[in-house]
């Protein structure tokens, strides 16, 4: 790795049209990927893509968030911002993979779980929390994998895992770097320098103790290389699959409930 | 021309000084209440002796940690949990510490939340109460830690827990760490529940945010009080996306309970009773219900 780059150096990668997404990588890292739709509740959310997929002989569980590189892609996916449908999908098959001793694979990918009247009548909050203590209590590895923006709890709704992995120029907040100026500072416009002091970077949340691995991306960013971005994802999903696999699940469980557990800063 | 009559009755009107539009009615501070859902005004005292519910449009407002206990626990009974935890200042953010002091000045207490053990009728259980004085009552490390600690006792004692909740969502001057909390409380509530043990969520103005997408949305029994806010995003972010105005009564309580999201609507002077009677029920069926 080359000299770090600020967090806000990094979100003019991220934001790159043509950085990789869940769906250009698939193909990429999985063989026979067989996309699975609709939460049985109420709908098919586009804003999430899951379904089953082998990785180098081992039948696996792959979630993720989905971007667009146009317009028209991101309308169709809502710009990777799910519902509450989305959320409940997720779990469907999260609970599929345990069922039938898969691991499963989150991608995460989205500036937050979509605000607006139908996400509110349906239970966005309901839909991200019951996917947290599902997750935390899922009897089969989960690794996630943050390929862009990891925004707020509907980012984490796929990321408690047994390990956290983020893609070099990655960053993952609690809120978007625009809310959080504008919400402290009342000035939106100050984005970049709150991105700056958040602390959403790879190496900021491997200090912070929330990110466990750094996933390295072609110089300049994953936009330039997607195929070697893609090699450096599967060669770390490979050798990580694996060590997790044959973990017996009630350490693999308590392990997962201690790496948040840990988490937080106060006196007594 | 007509104009010019008007123009002169406006001119006569006597022009008042800006001190002139000073002036307030001569009535003491804390005298009189307005309610902010329906706007009526009404006596203080009134209100207080209400339990700080507007008796035209039902709203139960905010209620301190003390006012809570006051009117929840019995007498005697509550013995409080890590009483002297305080909040560091994880990602270094410019005045956070400072203005965790002002609060604590201001409110009396350490951190927005306040857990511990106490009987409700007779019935022992685990409480946490949450209070909006302090930072809107957000979610960082002392708020996810109590949490959690409250759940792993009770947990170990075999108690059930209620929490009260509020709060405007994740504590962002804690940045990821704020939003860990919602995982870790959540992961403890599975714990918790995993051992059969009952988890009763009373939501109170206002719970929003991670709040809501976590552990108070995950009760094995979710009581609303009436009128209160419960969502999960802002109302102005959300009127910002769609560009129109929401209804009144979008993330009331009145509107969970229509689309499937609170088991009850409780007031506020029956809260005591119906807790009571959900303990002594799910207590492993020792004793048969009242």
């Amino acid at each position: 790795m080359s000299t770090k780059l600020t967090a806000s150096e990094r979100l003019e990668i991220i934001r790159n049209k043509n950085r990789p997404t869940v769906t250009d990588y698939i193909p990429k890292i999985f063989e026979h990927f067989m996309e699975m739709h609709g939460d049985r509740l109420y709908g098919d959310d586009e804003a999430i893509v899951g379904g089953v997929a082998w990785l180098d002989g081992i039948p696996v569980t792959v979630i993720g968030q989905v971007k667009g590189h146009n317009l028209a892609e991101n309308k169709k996916s809502n710009f990777a911002m799910p519902h509450p449908e989305g959320y409940r999908k997720a779990l469907r098959l999260m609970k599929q993979a345990e069922k039938f001793h898969r691991p499963v694979i989150c991608f995460i990918d989205t500036p937050g779980a979509f605000c607006g009247v139908g996400a509110e009548e349906r239970g966005q909050g309901e839909a991200i929390a019951r996917n947290l203590a599902e997750l935390m209590n899922l009897k089969t590895p989960v690794v996630s994998i943050v390929l862009g923006e990891g925004g707020s709890g509907g980012a984490l709704a796929l990321g408690v895992c047994d390990e956290l992995a983020m893609l070099q120029n990655a960053v993952y907040s609690v809120i978007s770097p625009r809310g959080f100026a504008s919400i402290l500072w009342k000035d939106a416009s100050r984005e970049k320098e709150a991105a700056d002091i958040m602390k959403i970077t790879a190496e900021d949340l491997i200090d912070l103790g929330v990110a466990d691995t750094i996933i390295p991306e072609p110089a300049g960013g994953a936009h330039n290389n997607p195929d070697l971005a893609a090699a450096n994802i599967s060669k770390y999903l490979r050798t990580t699959i694996l060590k997790y696999i044959e973990k017996p699940i009630d350490n693999l469980l308590e392990n997962r409930y201690h790496k948040f557990r840990k988490i937080g800063e106060f006196t007594e | 021309m007509i104009q010019d009559l008007f123009q002169k009755v406006r001119n006569r009107a006597i022009p008042l000084s800006p001190a002139a539009l000073d002036v307030k009615p001569d009535i003491p501070e804390n005298l009189l209440y307005k309610c902010p859902r329906c706007q009526t005004v009404i006596f203080m005292e009134d209100f207080a002796l209400n339990n700080k519910v507007c008796d035209k449009c039902g709203y139960h407002a905010r209620l301190s940690v003390p006012e809570r206990l006051n009117i929840t626990v019995d007498e005697g009974s509550f013995v409080e949990y890590d009483a002297a935890m305080q909040s560091g200042n994880p990602i270094q953010f410019d005045d956070y510490t400072d203005k965790l002091r002002r609060l604590k000045k201001v409110t009396g207490l350490n951190e927005a939340i306040v857990t511990g053990e106490c009987t409700i009728r007779g019935q022992r259980c685990v409480i946490g109460i949450m209070d909006s004085r302090f930072m809107m009552a957000s979610m960082g490390s002392v708020v996810g830690e109590k949490i959690t600690r409250a759940f792993e006792c009770a947990a170990e004692k075999k108690l059930p827990v209620v929490l009260f909740t509020a709060s405007g969502g994740a504590r962002m001057q804690e940045g990821m760490v704020s939003l860990m909390q919602m995982a870790k409380t959540a992961g403890a509530v599975a714990l918790h529940s995993k051992k059969g043990l009952l988890y009763i969520t009373v939501l109170t103005d206002p719970t929003t945010g991670g709040v809501t997408a976590s552990f108070a949305s995950l009760g094995d029994v979710i009581i609303a009080e009436p009128k209160v806010l419960v969502g999960f995003a802002g109302r102005r972010v959300i009127e910002g996306t769609i560009r129109q105005r929401l209804p009144d009564d979008f993330q009331s309580a009145e509107f969970l309970m229509e689309h499937g999201f609170v088991d009850m609507i409780e007031d506020r002077s029956h809260m005591r009773k119906t807790l009571s009677r959900l303990l002594r029920l799910h207590s492993q069926g020792k004793e048969a219900a009242q």
